[in-house]
């Protein structure tokens, strides 16, 4: 508490008051927020704990939304399940005959959905079972968590490079071009160099990243010296990239000759990632050590983001650009070293998804929709490189469960969810008017709303 | 709060002055009485005995629509004008008359606006767009905007801000006229001398509450005391100034705003090191270009400037900054702090990647945290600790984290615009404390604020800015109404024999 | 966007040091035009002719040019037209960039027909770019409605996917198209209710808040189309002919009149819709509070304007544009739905916005303009003997375009002052 923080602070703040009138309503609860929070603290401490957590649950913080976001969006997919289902529709024409028939088919089907869902990334305890009774392999119950682990490492790394943009508030809509043009990068350099695994690996990852920067600078160059919109261009660059792919994929060099369809040759054995399968008891798992690449990445980018300089730099034009320029910062050239740095993360997104993921060569679809869903996960993971790691956790589990049981869930399912978690991430005021959930001290975590 | 329990009567055909300082709680009465803001509790009686409706009627306006219906009009502080629409759009909107097939008819929101410019002598051209009209203009705009809709309590919330002393003169005829034709108005203003010279009647509002009632014959320190509760003169200790070598010298300096006019238009000035130069000017006057300029955060369209005799205008902003020029921006939230970030890291903001704080690329965090303690302690920021973001400080205190950050490092030049610009007293007198303190250790010092007391009161010397020129250079003892003619553009010679009205004048500067 | 006016005058010369616009644009106009002399110069052989016939009005008409001279004539316009705008200060500088771009597009037209038996059907290229430049009309217009009041559309891409697949469901289902376009519209404007919902009332970034509603569309979309419509196509997903309307006479003009006076209800609907919504904007009363509520909602406020359920309504009208949009997609088209059908359109209609100036009649023209280069590729890609150029660069060019159009050569543009910014009554 500071002189000028009591009730009767005087001209203090005020004389501010009629030049910028909004602005010192805005400051007022923020200051008052601090004798709030202390109060708060205080309070938490004389009661038990749970009342304690009960209070924190129904309090819409970060992390409660977060959960509710989730859960939400597993009711609303649950409804969709329900309604596009013909069978469990029927139930419902005679549902007040027999409601019992509605309800358990309506159960069977989301219930079905939902487990699904979670042996196919996680456990299936069918597998467990045979396992213990000598009919399946370690490798087999292992497998969904394998095929988890490899969707995520993709995911955290585009994810990283959404988030990393963000930080410097840019919208680098354009992962998904970056991503192809890391696939480029890393696949050429590994089919086309005959090296030691030690070289060719380290190097083939290093021309994803390096491909993945220069075509993420242009955005931020167009930024900074046009002014043009980085969603714009960077959504056009997308397309432009994919066409780009369409046509090296047709060049002599590049195609497979002995292949019919659209395919590049195969990367060579020393640039490939090296798999877990390789160890005879996981023989058949696809996880490799792509998820490692991922998670030091991340490392590095929190790293980068709290420690380095450049990192300082990149956060202070994000929060406030005007400042610093006015502090002597270049905005043009973070704009454009960000945008580099996010497409070289997105480079490497493509880099470990052609070097660890069969059949190891580029084709018009290798890129799948990676970059977008680094998106979500930027969002969710609030541009934050932790949570950056947890989110791209959770959407690869979402993808791996919806890939190895496509036979009940279509894949837009987890589309589907995954942008309606983020719709509820963004809005924290909807998930608070929704849930009747308590307004936490400091206000709920909105992301700033900015113009063109 | 902003407003308790406030009481006030304005009769027909009455000039009402609003008298308080800044901050005391008159936008935030006006905005309720005009449906911007609902208050909490309380009414609104209005009653029109012109109309032959003594009946009052009790209000509650939710909108300022239910406000416009009620007869009230307001001309706010930061006018409420489309800048891309005509002069006569921007009239009807809210009120728009349509043609037969419900397209406007702007034909006759032309005639109404030549209408009512001609019976109160407030001329504008209805198809002129507002953004290419001097302020004085677009304020008579939003008289007419009030006046159009039959208000017939006008509210005026400061509005002699932006005006030149000129402007203000034609103000008060206009509202003199006003009242003759038995409208009501509400005058929101800190200005004693203007609310004197208008006013029927006084009421002054403190901490939102109404302190007392006057009448124009009260004493202006009578009004004044009532006003601020206190007896504040603005004094600042310091010694005789020993200017050394120029700080800076600016030739001939041409500067566009955004909208490629010459805000600074062959500025000739120079700064000894050792001394406070003083810009005094109507704001608006290409104070906040020329900042901008010596600091390269504004591109130059000619003319030089050389500061500690190299021209360094090319080399950018940060190379300024190392060569020891320190800055205080005028709009600490727009480009002086990053509110999100702590105040350790707005303490290094412009030296962030410079020894001690960084090495090789990399922050060094113990470094950062025990330079923001020392400059915490020295620089009396009152705050629960350096971790805490800058946005939830006071203003003072956020003022003060700037000139730490500016302060704490050897200094050649110092450029404050605005330094004390809506910061409590205590934390002005600190920071003018400060300011003299660089002056004395060698540092030039170019003074730039609306302030007409601080400029006169901390300066060595005076330079009086309009319309993107040095116009004179005076001393701080200079009468302030012969100062005040000289921001108005009128020239050095033509002060002495010229001189109607020197009351207005002199307060109309002083914001 | 960031707001720069540009003082068109000769100050802008002062403003911005040697690189004005106009000569930034001078040289690159000059280059493409020296591009096209040389081509014209090596790549055509003297003699070659570019065959040209009215195919679907006159038929039997068909005129051969010389396509050497008329190649090096256009290459020397477009030179020209840079080296004028080099030099000089234009007044109509968006006209001479118009007439040095139609200059140098025409010159490798004719050139991509001078080999032998290549022939440039006008009628089928000319109806071809209205059809690719409606759903962007469409998009745009939607555009045009939400972000003079303030709120930005990036969504139109998923408005579009709903009210394509709406459409085609409900049409099929009725067996009505009618039926369909008017749930199409329905859908476009549910989706733009949360977009309403979420920006206006919960202040979520725009933005981010449209990329996601993409998402959610086509996540949504394909996992309907999963579920309901791949199983039982012909009772849900029919590709269904719509009729077209001639117009006798007018349909009979050469060139235009096949491109427009002999199409569907679509076309149609656009030929209205575009001076009407811009008359809307331009001289209603409701336009100019839009348009007040989009540059200055404060302003708009005081005076009794209700900023927020003005923007709500016309985020909701502008859902029923974008839908109609995507139900030509599906209805306009005789096409079934497939999963991510739009294939990017409701970014390049939120492009055309912008090149347009957020100016109904400006999106026309970029619709239009976008619509030619995306037929200029398909014809290209379909002359006999190849284009010169790989197919896949030219089906780059549409996006390329619209970053270079965004980027530069246009001039930086103004967006409503409150464009994306929720209103928050202090």
């Amino acid at each position: 508490m500071t002189d000028a923080d009591k009730p009767g602070r005087a001209p203090d703040d005020d004389t501010l008051d009629d030049d910028l009138d909004d602005e010192t309503q805005a400051d007022e609860p923020e200051v008052q927020a601090a004798d709030a929070e202390a109060k708060q603290i205080e309070e938490e401490r004389r009661r038990g704990f749970g009342a304690t957590f009960i209070g924190y649950v129904t309090t819409a913080n970060t992390v409660m939304v977060t959960v509710y976001s989730f859960l939400l969006s597993m009711v609303i997919g649950g409804v969709l399940v329900i309604v596009s289902d013909p069978e469990v529709r029927g139930t419902f024409g005679y549902f007040f005959s027999r409601p019992t028939d509605a309800l358990s088919a309506s159960w069977e089907a989301v219930s079905g959905v939902y487990t699904g869902l979670f042996s196919g990334a996680i456990l299936n305890f069918d597998t467990l079972d045979r396992y213990f009774a000598d009919d399946a392999t370690l490798a087999q119950v292992l497998a969904p968590l394998s095929e988890t682990l490899t969707y995520s490492s993709a995911l955290i790394l585009a994810g990283l490079a959404v988030g990393l943009a963000f930080r410097a508030g840019l919208f680098n809509i354009g992962a998904q071009g970056q991503v192809i043009m890391g696939v480029v990068g890393a696949g050429v350099v590994g089919f086309a160099l005959g090296l030691p695994l030690w070289l060719h690996l380290p190097l083939a990852i290093l021309a994803g990243g390096v491909a993945g920067f220069l075509f993420g600078a242009v955005p931020g160059a167009l930024k900074a010296w046009t002014g043009a919109h980085e969603v714009i261009t960077s959504i056009m660059l997308n397309y432009v990239a994919l066409y780009a792919l369409g046509w090296i994929l047709t060049s002599e060099f590049v195609r497979d000759p002995d292949k019919t369809h659209a395919i590049s040759k195969e990367v060579a054995d020393t640039a490939t990632l090296p798999r877990l399968s390789e160890f005879e008891l996981f023989t058949g798992l696809r996880v490799n050590l792509g998820i490692l690449v991922a998670i030091a990445v991340a490392v590095g980018v929190w790293w980068l983001l709290s420690k380095s300089t450049l990192g300082y730099r990149m956060r202070a034009v994000g929060l406030n650009a005007n400042a610093s320029k006015t502090a002597g910062m270049s905005v043009s050239s973070t704009y454009i070293t960000t945008m580099g740095l996010a497409g070289g993360l997105a480079g490497l997104a493509g880099a470990v998804t052609v070097l660890g993921i069969h059949p190891y060569a580029l084709t018009h679809h290798v890129a799948g929709e990676i970059g977008f869903d680094g998106i979500t996960v930027a969002l969710l993971g609030r541009a934050k490189p932790g949570g950056i790691v947890a989110a791209g956790l959770l959407f690869g589990a979402m993808r791996a469960g919806a890939s190895t049981m496509q036979s009940v869930i279509p894949l837009d399912m987890v589309t589907l969810l995954q942008a309606l978690i983020v719709i509820f991430i963004a809005a924290p005021a909807l998930v608070k008017a929704m849930l009747h959930l308590k307004v936490p001290t400091g206000g709920l975590a909105t992301s700033t709303a900015k113009g063109w | 709060m902003a407003n308790d329990h406030i009481d006030l009567t304005v009769e027909p055909g009455e000039i009402h002055a609003l008298l308080g300082e800044n901050g005391a709680g008159k936008s935030t009465l006006m905005n309720m009485l005009y449906g911007l803001l609902t208050p909490d509790g309380g009414e609104i009686a209005i009653s029109y005995p012109e109309r032959g409706e003594d009946e009052e009627t009790i209000h509650r306006f939710e909108t300022p629509g239910d406000a416009l219906s009620a007869g009230l009009g307001m001309v706010h502080q930061h006018f409420m004008l489309v800048p891309v629409f005509t002069v006569a759009e921007n009239v009807m909107l809210g009120r728009e008359k349509t043609s037969g097939i419900g397209l406007l008819d702007r034909r006759r929101a032309r005639t109404a606006v030549r209408e009512v410019s001609e019976q109160y002598g407030l001329y504008v051209d209805p198809d002129a767009l507002i953004e290419d009209i001097p302020v004085g203009v677009q304020q008579r705009v939003e008289i007419i905007k009030a006046l159009i809709s039959d208000c017939e309590l006008l509210i005026l919330d400061e509005p002699t801000a932006v005006l030149t002393p000129q402007e203000i003169d034609e103000l008060l005829e206009i509202m003199r006229q006003l009242r003759e034709d038995g409208k009501s108005i509400v005058f929101i203003s800190h200005k004693l001398k203007e609310v004197k010279a208008i006013a029927d009647r006084i009421t002054v509002i403190r901490h939102g509450r109404v302190v007392g009632e006057a009448t124009p014959e009260a004493s202006e320190s009578e009004l004044a005391s009532l006003m601020v509760g206190r007896d504040v003169r603005l004094t600042v200790e310091k010694d005789a100034s020993q200017p050394g070598e120029p700080a800076l010298t600016i030739n001939d300096l041409t500067v566009a705003d955004d909208r490629g006019f010459h805000a600074v238009d062959g500025l000739d000035l120079t700064v000894h090191a050792g001394e406070i130069v003083g810009v005094a000017g109507v704001q608006g006057n290409g104070q906040t270009e020329l900042a901008e300029a010596i600091m390269a955060l504004a591109p130059t369209l000619g003319g030089t400037i050389h500061i500690g005799g190299s021209e360094l205008a090319h080399a950018g902003t940060s190379r300024i900054i190392e060569a020891g020029v320190g800055y205080i921006p005028e709009d600490r939230s727009f480009d002086g702090l990053v509110k999100e970030f702590s105040i350790e890291e707005n303490l290094i903001l412009n030296r962030y990647n410079k020894p001690p704080y960084a090495s090789m690329g990399m922050l060094n965090a113990v470094e950062i945290s025990r330079s923001a303690e020392e400059h915490i302690k020295t620089f009396d920021v009152r705050t629960p600790s350096a971790q805490t973001p800058a946005g939830s400080l006071s203003g003072g205190n956020q003022q003060k984290v700037i000139v730490a950050r500016e302060f704490s490092r050897p200094l050649k030049l110092l450029v404050a615009a605005q330094p004390t610009r809506g910061v409590d007293v205590g934390a002005m007198e600190f920071i003018h404390s400060r300011i003299v303190a660089e002056r004395d250790s060698g540092a030039g010092v170019l003074l730039i604020s609306s302030e007409l007391d601080e400029v006169l009161s901390l300066s060595d010397r005076v330079v009086v800015m309009y319309d993107g020129k040095i116009v004179a250079e005076v001393t701080p003892d200079t009468p302030r109404d012969q100062i005040g003619r000289l921001m108005a553009g009128a020239t050095a010679d033509a002060t002495e024999t010229d001189q109607p009205d020197g009351d207005q004048q002199e307060e109309a500067t002083g914001d | 966007m960031t707001t720069v006016a540009v003082a068109e005058t000769a100050e802008s010369t002062a403003l911005h040091g040697f690189w004005t616009r106009s000569r930034k644009a001078g040289v690159a106009l000059a280059v493409l035009g020296i591009g096209v002399l040389l081509i014209g110069w090596f790549g055509v052989p003297m003699g070659a002719e570019a065959g040209v016939r009215f195919n679907l009005t006159f038929p039997d008409l068909a005129v051969a040019l010389p396509a050497k001279q008329m190649v090096l004539g256009m290459g020397a316009v477009c030179a020209a037209v840079g080296v004028l705008l080099f030099a000089t200060e234009r007044k109509l500088f968006m006209l001479w960039v118009g007439i040095g771009i139609t200059a140098m597009t025409l010159g490798l037209l004719l050139w991509s027909i001078s080999g032998p038996g290549a022939v440039l059907q006008i009628d089928t290229v000319l109806k071809g770019t209205v059809l690719l430049a409606l759903p962007l009309i469409f998009g745009s217009l939607s555009g045009v409605l939400c972000e003079r009041s303030g709120v930005i559309n990036v969504g139109i891409e998923g408005q579009f996917l709903a009210g394509a697949f709406t459409g085609a469901l409900a049409a099929t289902v009725t067996g009505n198209p009618f039926v369909g376009i008017l749930a199409a519209c329905i859908a476009g404007s549910l989706v733009t209710f949360v977009l309403a919902a979420l920006a206006v009332r919960y202040m979520v970034d725009q933005v981010v808040l449209g990329v996601v509603l993409n998402l959610l569309v086509l996540g949504l979309t394909g996992f309907l189309f999963d579920r309901i419509m791949k199983e039982n196509e012909s009772a849900t997903n029919l590709a269904q002919p719509f009729p077209a309307w001639k117009i006798p006479i007018l349909s009979d003009i050469p060139g235009i009149g096949p491109a427009l006076f002999n199409q569907n209800l679509f076309v149609y609907l656009a030929m209205v819709l575009v001076p009407l919504i811009y008359v809307m904007v331009f001289h209603s009363r409701w336009g100019l509070r839009t348009r007040a509520v989009g540059e200055h909602p404060a302003a708009a406020d005081t005076v009794g304007i209700k900023v927020n359920s003005l923007r709500f309504r016309n985020v909701l009208i502008a859902g029923l544009v974008s839908g109609l949009g995507g139900a030509f997609l599906t209805i306009g088209q005789s096409l079934a739905f497939s999963e991510n059908m739009t294939a990017g359109k409701g970014f390049i209609a939120l492009a055309v916005l912008i090149v347009g100036r957020w100016n109904p009649i400006g999106a026309l023209f970029g619709a239009l303009l976008f619509g030619f280069t995306m037929q200029v590729e398909q014809f290209l890609a379909s002359v006999p003997g190849g284009s010169p150029v790989p197919s896949d660069f030219l089906r780059m060019l549409p996006y390329l375009v619209t970053i270079v159009a965004v980027a530069g050569l246009i001039g930086r543009v103004r967006a409503p002052a409150a464009d994306g910014k929720p209103y928050i009554k202090s």
